[in-house]
Parts: structure tokens; C-alpha cells; sequence
């Protein structure tokens, strides 16, 4: 059995935000991090290993040096990791990268029992994209914003957080999910994680070696595959601090009213 | 000398600051105030192999290397000298002389709890009336009749880690006729008859970690835990102690490091005559001196670690690096309390529990008046 978990690195959007002229982010000049949301899915996936004793195998699309957000990732646990890395790739928008990912998933072969694990979306681009897109080019059932994930052979017992309640869903393998943040407390590298993730099995996949999968070819791939076009991109305002009120006695609700009054809301 | 560090190096620092901040720093001021031992920051860092970093993983370590053990260290005392003590004591002083001194049957009895982190580990040297002065043991250990066990008699006092710690590492004369060449080592388990722990120490500073009297009452240790032969305890001791500075050297390390990152931040901040503080040149000029000695003190520590690690001759190096990070920590946190000024004297700021715990470091494991004896007799000054 084997868990794959796809991975991003991403800009470390807690510090200085650095936007290009045209509106893309300057990558370049800012920190970068693992995707949050991907590190509950990697975590995900270290609790099932723990479990079942499967295999773990990070994937990540990105240039050379994604490697060491990879062998980080290998720091924590997981056995093995595939970077997708080419100049045909570069520039490609959700649709486009789930192909390339769904080619790179079809590359290290999905079995019977096996699980593909997303974060819910990543911190740049904020699509929640990618994860779904790759189900659907492989033909995978999904569910997204996993909150609790219950394995009992092939069956996946799968709670999602939705905006207003929870909802249960069964499914069986081989499936994706989508991984939100209150699944799990992400753990952190472990010393001799860290002494032993350079000798762990490392894999480049380039153009050459996924061009043969019927998912392939250059109108879907890269910036020419992509039918996403950005007129501009902006650093949202700051939400302030809310503010929490407990009680259901007359006293609360009307401080609430006043407030709402001050405010002239209400 | 190369001053870079490896990539595994890099990364466990960046672990290491990311626990540190999360973990450790929240805990803090707490365990200052209520003089509580961190059980639970004890139970994180083993799953992380923080209690066995720089040993084989044959006993159960995690197989880093002593480089990176400073580093821990460091970071840890960075935020809470309490931390940094629980592991440098629990590393350097029980683990280490059982790993270098142990026949294999004691390392694979020992090493494996105690390098997972399911036991604590300490070291029994000073005694009331044997401090600077350990050739004064008074502590004896003497072979029963049937010849199966040694008998133990005596105190020890100011035993870091020694109310949480399942095995000790205790020195004792087996033959007092012969000074320093009586005195043996031996691993004492809690459980054993005999023994039993004395009154805790009310501190200045590293007030979460626990330091007590270890009491031996015709206590009964097989011989088969006699730790090298009999009369090599007080070289045990010495080289022990010799990696122990490097430990003690990194806890001054992170501490004077941690005052500095306080101060950097605090003096950007407040603002008097309508300037920050760190527009004065008298604070630019003070944090640019503090910066430079711990970072001088950082150079010394790591070429310690590296040379222990490399198996060169390391034990001046070990004294150098604990006399000018102890004294450099002690310096440049009272400086740091100075720059925050009134609020720096007050418990809800970090900075005066960085001096309290930075003083120690001056004392603990060879004063610094010791390691200027270690330093000047390698010299060959007489």
C-alpha cells in the first residue's frame, strides 16, 4: 500500500509579500515555506503509515530547488520523493499542473489500496484546485476537506468540514482527498529524520520522462497549456482581531446591539 | 577551519527554532515562576530524538553528530536556560560516560531508555566538601562479602536533573589511601536499596530545572555497574566533564544569543525623547558589542564540538569555549536587562531570566577559575 502526497512549496506569505509589476509574485525575493495545508495532508499520511505500514511518497512540481522542501518533508517520515521538473512545465495554471501531476501519479502507478493525499489549497494562488482536478483526470473518487480520516481495509471513512456542519463520507480506494488544517497537528522533523533523508530515494521527473502519457502534450502542459489568464494579483487587506461575545442572557444582546448601533450597522 | 554547516546541520536548526519557538518559549516564564520541571517539553523533545542525538543508533541514538548536539543545545537555551541544562546534563553527563566508558553489556542495558528519552539521566560528582576540589570524595563504595555487590555510603549535593533521573552516573572511593586513583565510577539506578534523593535547591536561575541532594545509605550496586575499572573514576569524571563544558558552553551560548535577540527587538520598539531606542547611538554600539561576543563565543563552542567529534585533543578547547560563553552570556545579559531599563527589571520581560540563568553558567561544571587552570596548565604554565 502506498500514500501519495502532492506538495507545494510557497511563498512564505507571513513576511514581506513581493508582487512583480505585472502583478505575478516575485518568488524569487521571498521566503519560501511548505504549503500549510500540505503538511496536514503529509501528516495524514505519516498517521496512516503508522497504522498500515504503507508507503509514503511526496510529489511535488517545481524547479530544482523544491528538492530541499522534499527532503525536509522525507525529515518527517515519508520514504520517498518525486520532484516534477522541467521548462516544458513552467508556467502552467491549475488545469495544466494536474495534468503534469496526474502523469507523475500515473508514473509511480497507483495500486488498489493506494491514496492520494492533497492539501485543500495552497497559499498563493488559493484555488483548491489542483487536488479535484487531478481526481477527475484520473478517474478517482474524491472528497475534499477531510477533517478525519478512519482506514478499515479499503474502505476510507472520511469526515469534511463544510461551512455549516459536517458530513461523513465512505470511500474506497484507490481515491484523493483533500486535506484541511484541524485534521491534524503536523509533526516536526525528527534528528535522525534529518540524518537520513539525503539517503532516501529521490526521483527527478523531467518532460522526457512523463511525455509519453496520453496526458502529455504541449497544448495542456506549461504557460501554453493553460487557459488561465491573470489581469492582477494583490495582497488582501488585513482582517482585523474580532471580537467574541459569549452569553444568551438580555445583557450580551443588547452590548451587541449598541455595538452593532456604534458601528451603524443596525 | 570550515565555518559552514552541513545541510543536515541546517535543517535540524531550522527544527530546532521552530520547536523551540512553539514548545519551549511558551513554557518559559512559567517554569521560572513556579520552579516546575518540564516533563512534558522533555516527552516532545525525546520524540524527536533530542535525548540521544550524537550516539550510535545501535543504542537506540539518533546519529548525529556533537555538532549538531551544541546546536540543540543552543537553541533550546536561546528561549529557556532550564531546557538547555535538562539536556546538556542528561547528555553530556550520563549519557556520554556510559557510551565511552560502558562494556557493551552496560550499554545495551542503559542506553536505550535513556537515549529514547524514557529515562532521564544524571551525574553524581560534588559532595558538600568536595566542589572545585573532586579528589575530595567522601562518598565510599566498598565490595560485600559475597563480592556480587558494592556498598555505598555518602552524599551528593546540587545534582542537576536528580529528582527526574532514573540513572545516575556516581563517583565514590573504593580505596581512599590512594587519593585520586581510589575513586570509581558506577551506574546507580533510582530503584536501588539504598538510595534515595535529599532536599531540592531553591535557585537564582535555571529555577525549572531540578537540582538536589543524592543520599546513599548502604546502598547496594551490582558489580556488574562498576563503569570502567575500579580507581578510573576520577579520570571518567575529568573527561566527562571535558564534553560536559561544550554542553554548558552552548547553554551560555543560546542564553547571551537569546538576550540580544530580545534586546534587537525591544529597542525598535520603544520610543524615548521621540526616538526609538535603537536610534541612540549608545544602543546601536552596545548590541553591535553584545553581537560580537556571543558571536565570538559561537566560533569557540562550535570548533570545541567539532574537534570532540573529529577525535582531536578538545578538552582546552571545551574550557576556552565555556570560560568566554559563560562569561560573555553573563556580560551581555545584564547588558540587555541595562537597554530595557526599568521593564528589564521586571519578571514580565524575559531579560532578567536570562541574567539569573546566564550566571550559572560561570559556575556549574567547572567555575570559571577552573577552566583558566585547565587552560593555563595545557599552556604548560607554572
Amino acid at each position: 500500500m502506498k500514500i501519495i502526497v502532492c506538495v507545494k512549496q510557497v511563498p512564505d506569505t507571513s513576511g514581506k509579500v513581493a508582487v512583480n509589476p505585472d502583478g505575478t509574485l516575485n518568488r524569487a525575493s521571498m521566503a519560501t515555506i511548505t504549503n500549510p495545508d500540505d503538511l496536514n495532508a503529509v501528516e495524514a499520511a505519516l498517521t496512516l503509515k503508522e497504522q498500515t505500514g504503507a508507503e509514503v511518497v511526496v510529489v511535488s512540481m517545481g524547479p530544482p530547488p523544491a528538492e530541499g522542501m522534499l527532503r525536509e518533508l522525507m525529515a518527517r517520515g515519508a520514504d520517498r520523493a518525486v520532484l516534477v521538473s522541467g521548462r516544458e512545465f513552467g508556467g502552467s495554471d491549475t488545469y495544466a499542473t494536474s495534468q503534469i501531476l496526474a502523469a507523475a501519479i500515473n508514473k509511480i502507478g497507483l495500486e488498489d489500496e493506494d491514496i492520494v493525499l492533497c492539501g485543500r489549497q495552497a497559499i498563493d494562488g488559493d484555488t483548491a484546485q489542483v487536488g479535484p482536478q487531478i481526481a477527475e483526470k484520473l478517474g478517482l473518487p474524491q472528497v475534499s476537506y477531510a477533517a478525519e480520516i478512519v482506514k478499515d481495509g479499503k474502505t476510507l471513512t472520511v469526515k469534511r468540514m463544510l461551512e455549516d456542519g459536517y458530513m461523513t463520507v465512505k470511500v474506497s480506494t484507490p481515491c484523493l482527498l483533500t486535506c484541511i488544517k484541524e485534521l491534524n497537528e503536523p509533526r516536526y522533523m525528527s534528528v535522525s529524520g534529518i540524518f537520513e533523508c539525503y539517503s532516501k530515494p529521490y526521483e527527478v521527473y523531467d518532460y522526457e520522462t512523463l511525455k509519453d502519457d496520453p496526458l502529455i502534450d504541449a497544448t495542456t502542459i506549461g504557460l501554453k497549456g493553460s487557459p488561465t489568464n491573470i489581469f492582477k494579483s494583490f495582497t488582501p487587506p488585513q482582517k482585523g482581531a474580532g471580537m467574541m461575545m459569549e452569553g444568551a442572557d438580555k445583557a450580551t444582546c443588547e452590548q451587541l446591539a449598541g455595538l452593532l448601533a456604534a458601528k451603524h450597522l443596525i | 577551519m570550515d565555518f559552514h554547516l552541513t545541510r543536515e546541520q541546517e535543517m535540524i536548526r531550522k527544527m530546532l527554532r521552530e520547536f523551540a519557538e512553539n514548545e519551549v518559549k511558551p513554557l518559559a516564564q512559567e517554569v521560572d515562576e513556579e520552579e516546575r520541571f518540564p516533563m512534558e517539553t522533555v516527552e516532545k523533545m525525546a520524540k524527536l530524538g533530542l535525548m540521544g542525538i550524537y550516539f550510535d543508533k545501535k543504542y537506540g541514538g539518533a546519529g548525529g553528530d556533537i555538532l549538531t548536539y551544541a546546536m540543540a543545545v543552543e537553541e533550546l537555551s536561546k528561549v529557556c536556560g532550564t531546557t538547555g541544562v535538562i539536556l546538556s546534563a542528561h547528555t553530556s553527563l550520563c549519557c556520554a560516560p556510559i557510551y565511552e566508558n560502558g562494556t557493551e553489556e552496560q550499554k545495551m542495558k542503559y542506553l536505550p531508555d535513556l537515549l529514547s528519552g524514557k529515562k532521564i539521566g544524571a551525574f553524581g560528582l560534588t559532595e558538600p566538601n568536595a566542589g572545585t576540589d573532586a579528589s575530595g570524595q567522601q562518598t565510599t563504595a566498598v565490595l560485600d562479602e559475597s563480592g556480587e555487590n558494592y556498598v555505598l555510603n555518602g552524599s551528593k549535593c546540587f545534582i542537576t536533573n536528580g529528582t527526574v533521573a532514573e540513572t545516575f552516573v556516581i563517583f565514590a572511593m573504593t580505596d581512599p589511601k590512594l587519593g585520586n586513583k581510589g575513586i570509581s565510577a558506577f551506574i546507580v539506578e533510582k530503584s536501588f536499596p539504598g538510595f534515595s534523593v535529599g532536599k531540592h535547591e531553591k535557585k537564582m536561575g535555571i529555577r525549572g530545572s531540578s537540582t538536589c541532594d543524592l543520599i546513599f545509605e548502604d546502598c547496594i550496586v551490582p558489580k556488574a555497574n562498576l563503569l570502567g575499572k575500579e580507581g578510573e573514576g576520577f579520570k571518567i569524571a575529568m573527561k566527562t566533564l571535558d564534553g560536559g563544558r561544550i554542553g554548558i558552553a552552548a547553554q551560555a551560548l543560546g542564553i547571551g544569543e537569546g538576550a540580544v535577540d530580545e534586546a534587537i527587538k525591544y529597542t525598535q520598539e520603544r520610543v524615548q525623547f521621540k526616538k526609538r531606542l535603537s536610534q541612540f547611538q549608545n544602543t546601536q554600539f552596545q548590541l553591535a558589542d553584545m553581537h560580537t561576543r556571543m558571536q565570538a563565543a559561537q566560533y569557540l563552542v562550535y570548533a570545541a564540538a567539532m574537534k570532540k567529534q573529529n577525535h582531536e585533543p578538545y578538552s582546552m578547547d571545551a574550557a576556552m569555549a565555556k570560560l568566554f560563553a559563560a562569561e560573555a552570556a553573563s556580560d551581555v545579559t545584564r547588558r540587555a536587562v541595562q537597554l530595557f531599563g526599568g521593564y528589564g527589571y521586571t519578571r514580565e520581560y524575559p531579560v532578567e531570566r536570562m541574567m539569573r540563568d546566564a550566571k550559572i553558567t560561570e559556575i556549574y561544571e567547572g567555575t570559571s577559575e577552573v577552566q583558566r587552570m585547565v587552560i593555563s596548565s595545557h599552556l604548560g604554565v607554572k
